[in-house]
């Protein structure tokens, strides 16, 4: 059995999205319609159909780091990236996601930059993991 | 064969990083002082791989008396072997004496703890199938090979009385017992280590600390049922469980315990890792096989159930990581000492995570039936800052807020299920007297709002109606009969949802309305938020105390902060988006929330 999901993390891994393209192809290969291919493609939270900036920020919103002074960190990044979740900014660097639980709640707030996890994170602390990145 | 009799052990550790640093002359120099004293035959010395205190090494442990030797040198080798092996003196300078290992995520047991499912966690070494074999692994396979028909196997798990730990509780037994019935060569056995509820993560320390007993639980499980082929659908969050499932499934198959004709009893069982793509629905049982089939993660209705017809349209059997890690210690022990810990209709032990306002957060272990209260205060050591309970949410987004007056509660599925509350898979939120429940419910239906799969209209339409209803009440636009528009929605989304999704998103705000009803008045009729969490209806104020440090004024991102130095600052009402920013940053708690 071919692995569909596998495949469309492949390419998401490689281009950073996964374009309309890659996904006709991948169909066509599979000797699926298009329409099974991009159902999964937009599906999974984890996959983007749009070009994404240089270095993705995710930020977990699930309940323990809310509790833990998550909202404050959120607002935080958010003043400091000047964007929303879901967008790009105009410069194209970055790309503000939401996440689910990365299961690493022992040191909440959580936050990823591209594939680093950030722990005990605090609205100062903000600016200081995003000047690193850069 | 009978094994040879030794006053004392030696375990001398030869990994690569000690026997950079000489751990083979350490051992020359061992064998020969053992000669010179004529202890050889008393002693024996074993090589084994890390034992975990690296940056010390060499190393080794003396047993019986567990006695750990680091910095060895071939001189300190000899002293050791003159004064403890032959005059029973340990030998101080070299004995290591800081904590055994350092293990962030797993501190040593509290009191009530219980660790099974764990016990070989940041124990052994998870990349190396010979210390898991050390520990007794795969020994219960090979008596489910040698010993047990499939039926007998089946019986054992039903006689133990273990019941799944994915969260709805179903007899472990009686799933496989239905696979077991179907007549058909293909079947599949499933690990499901989707797990996604927010705040657990019991799961994937199992698979990062004991992969192993998954498997040998796989195993088992296909023996039982007769499939020859499973999966580990493991979700893309978890990277490193995912690399040590890797490393665990290759070393199995090296050593026969996967692939054709396993340990030479006409038994073929392989395993292939499936890894998911960031959808919280997928650890549904029906909505991750969707999965694995490579289409949308959408649950479906049962009947057909998965053991009659599941993956592929197959027998298929979905376990949870904690259910199959169970399995070898029900086999290796005995059903009736399962049974014996834990309350009447729940048996064993089960793993939580503790998040929240509570001293220690963290992973535990305790027996099914232990209280909440005894959790919250005597494991996790009671709540931060001296603060007060206020409520433990139990079993992921789609649990219920339980109050103060149950702490009493036995920490069982029926019991949870009484309070309106489920078990889930084992993630419990302590929340303190500053929580405000309106805004902790609004906060669960934002969650399970976004990761309704859409397939049912009820719950996809429903959840998102309930949180607009919550977001207005948080804002202070409540209206009185948002309180029974809630509790209608909420009816009809249990009732016409396919999965536990749906049937469960609603729990938060039952609950939270059956115990805290008051929060939600105070919220609509007179627009306050009691705990000052929701921001419209609280202001941020700065007190007559304020020396005028100007550090809130440079920190608040609105710029609503005026003042000069050293006189009181002052927060502009219209520009204070109520963030908080900087309460937080003020050392002189000059700043004040109504």
């Amino acid at each position: 059995m071919d692995d569909i999901v596998a495949q469309l993390t492949e390419i998401n891994k490689r281009l950073g999205y996964i374009p309309r393209a890659q996904v006709e192809q991948l169909a066509r290969e599979l000797k699926l319609p298009p329409a099974k291919v991009f159902g999964a493609a937009t599906f999974y939270a984890l996959f983007c159909t749009q070009p994404r900036g240089k270095h993705v920020v995710r930020f977990c919103e699930d309940a323990p780091c809310h509790v833990a002074g998550g909202r404050a960190v959120f607002d935080a990044l958010r003043t400091a990236l000047q964007i929303e979740p879901g967008q790009t900014s105009a410069d194209g660097v970055w790309t503000f996601e939401l996440t689910s639980c990365l299961g690493v709640c022992g040191v909440a707030p959580v936050m990823m930059v591209d594939d680093d996890v950030y722990g005990n994170v605090t609205p100062a602390r903000v600016a200081e993991i995003l000047a690193s990145v850069t | 064969m009978p094994t040879e009799f030794y006053r004392s052990h030696i375990l001398l550790c030869n990994d690569a990083e000690c026997l950079a640093k000489g751990a083979q002359e350490i051992e020359d120099a061992l064998v020969a002082a053992l000669d010179a004293n004529g202890l050889r035959d008393e002693v024996n010395v074993l090589e084994t791989s890390r034992l975990g205190h690296c940056a010390t090494g060499p190393e080794m442990v003396v047993y019986p008396e567990g006695i750990t030797y680091i910095h060895l040198t071939p001189d300190a080798v000899t002293e050791i072997v003159n004064e403890h092996l032959l005059k029973g003196r340990i030998v101080k300078k070299y004995q290591f004496t800081g904590e055994a290992r350092k293990d962030e995520e797993l501190r040593a047991p509290a009191a009530k703890e219980m660790r099974i499912i764990m016990a070989r966690c940041g124990v052994i070494d998870p990349d190396n199938i010979e210390e898991y074999i050390a520990e007794d692994g795969y020994a219960a396979l090979a008596k489910c090979l040698t010993e047990l028909t499939p039926r007998q196997v089946i019986d054992t798990v039903l006689k133990s009385g273990l019941r799944g730990r994915g969260g709805a509780g179903f007899p472990a037994g009686k799933k496989w017992e239905f696979a077991a019935d179907q007549k058909t060569d293909t079947k599949f056995v499933i690990c499901n280590a989707d797990e996604g509820d927010p705040g657990a993560f019991m799961n994937r320390r199992v698979l990062e600390g004991d992969p192993h007993a998954v498997l040998e639980g796989m195993l088992i499980a296909g023996y039982a049922i007769g499939a020859h082929q499973g999966y580990i659908y493991c979700r893309a969050e978890y990277p490193i469980a995912v690399r040590t499932i890797r490393i665990a499934i290759r070393q199995a198959r090296e050593f026969g315990f996967l692939g054709k004709n396993i340990l030479d009893r006409g038994f073929d069982f392989d395993v292939e890792l499936r890894i998911g793509a960031g959808a919280f629905v997928c650890g549904e049982e029906t909505a991750l096989m969707a999965s694995i089939e490579g289409k949308r993660g959408e649950p479906r209705p049962r009947p057909p159930f998965p053991a009659v017809a599941g993956l592929w349209g197959k027998p298929t059997i979905i376990n949870n990581v904690e259910t199959l890690a169970n399995i070898r210690n029900i086999i290796n022990r005995g059903p009736e000492w399962f049974a014996s810990i834990g309350n009447e209709k729940n048996k064993g032990t089960k793993t939580f995570t503790l998040a929240g306002d509570v001293v220690r957060t963290g992973l535990i272990e305790v027996p099914l039936g232990i209280t909440l209260g005894e959790v919250v205060f005597d494991v996790a050591g009671g709540i931060k800052h001296g603060k007060k309970f206020k409520a433990i949410q139990t079993g992921g987004p789609m649990g219920g807020c339980i109050p103060e007056q149950f702490l009493e509660t036995p920490i069982d599925y029926e019991n949870l299920a009484a309070l309106g509350s489920i078990m889930g898979s084992g993630g419990l939120v302590v929340m303190d007297e500053d929580t405000c429940m309106v805004d902790i419910a609004r906060f669960f239906m934002d969650f399970t709002q976004d990761e309704s799969c859409g397939k049912c209209v009820p719950c996809r339409i429903g959840t998102r109606r309930i949180l607009e209803i919550l977001e207005r009440i948080c804002a202070g636009e409540g209206e009185e009969s948002d309180i029974e528009r809630l509790e209608q929605l909420s009816k009809s989304i249990v009732a016409g949802s396919l999965c536990g999704l749906g049937q469960g998103a609603p729990n938060p705000v039952i609950t939270t309305l059956k115990y805290f009803r008051a929060e939600y008045e105070a919220h609509i009729k007179d627009k306050k938020c009691p705990a000052k969490v929701c921001k419209k209806l609280i202001t941020y104020r700065i007190l007559d105390t304020c020396p005028g440090c100007m550090v809130c004024a440079r920190n608040c991102p609105s710029k609503a902060i005026t003042g000069e130095r050293q006189k009181v600052h002052w927060i502009n009402p219209d520009l204070c988006e109520s963030c908080g920013i900087c309460m937080s940053v003020c050392k002189f708690d000059a700043i004040v929330v109504e």
